[in-house]
């Protein structure tokens, strides 16, 4: 049973690239039963969206630059 | 435009840590940006676009700065045994460390003091962390793009990463969720 250290590391792993399968399981169980984990996952996804919120930062690609 | 020259200064200053480079990239960005500004009839657009090209100024300015012999690798900013005191012997969460439950946190969008308590934060992490921190989640660069600029590994990207948010939200914990300022 995983402790929730290395949960912390992969649920900000989790943020960045997909999990291989075996990782991804351990780290929904521990999430089943720990809730403390489900509040730093939360955490987690909140300061992505605060780190996005001003600068409109989205997935459209933007207009061709202007010759430099 | 002009409406956008502060939240592009805040993005600039916060990522190089430096006014003068910021007003640079800044200047640049709008002027670039100026050649065709007429194009875009919605705002929203306009400003996506600005800050699109403020992104790549940035990029530059990172992507020159890690040539400079000063540079410092992120990896060796933190240790993960600065987290110790966070968990216990066995690695679970202390219970006055345990991640608590932040309410709505959204709400504090609206609140020009929690953006003050936010910058401080990001501001308070070690400068290489921060960097690779935000051209991750405010550059919206993927990890092997940010690899390949600061020429890390996969795996110390993701270890520095895993080491900013954490100092992040143990920073926004404590002077913002737990400190009572949202309500006042």
């Amino acid at each position: 049973m995983m402790n929730c250290r290395k949960p912390s590391k992969l649920m900000s792993e989790e943020m960045d690239h997909d999990l291989s399968g075996g990782r991804r399981w351990s780290l929904r169980l521990h999430l089943l039963i720990c809730l403390g984990c489900r509040n730093y996952r939360r955490q987690l996804s909140f300061l992505r969206q605060a780190c996005r919120h001003e600068v409109a930062v989205d997935d459209t690609p933007p207009p061709a630059p202007p010759p430099n | 435009m002009a409406g956008f020259q502060r939240e592009m200064l805040r993005f600039a200053v916060l990522q190089l840590r430096d006014q003068a480079s910021a007003e640079d990239a800044v200047q640049e960005a709008m002027l670039a940006a100026l050649q065709g500004a007429d194009r875009f009839a919605e705002r929203a657009k306009l400003k996506t676009w600005v800050f699109s090209i403020l992104r790549n100024k940035i990029v530059d300015i990172i992507r020159r700065r890690v040539r400079e012999p000063s540079y410092q690798a992120p990896e060796t900013e933190i240790d993960d045994a600065d987290f110790d005191p966070l968990f216990s012997a066995n690695g679970h969460w202390h219970s006055d460390s345990r991640p608590a439950d932040w309410g709505d946190p959204e709400k504090s969008f609206e609140n020009q003091r929690f953006w003050a308590i936010f910058d401080g934060c990001l501001n308070r992490l070690p400068a290489a962390t921060a960097r690779v921190f935000m051209m991750r989640e405010m550059l919206g660069l993927e990890t092997d793009e940010i690899c390949t600029e600061l020429a890390m590994s996969s795996n110390n990207c993701w270890v520095v990463l895993h080491r900013a948010r954490m100092g992040l939200r143990m920073c926004l914990d404590q002077q913002w969720f737990n400190a009572g300022e949202q309500t006042r």
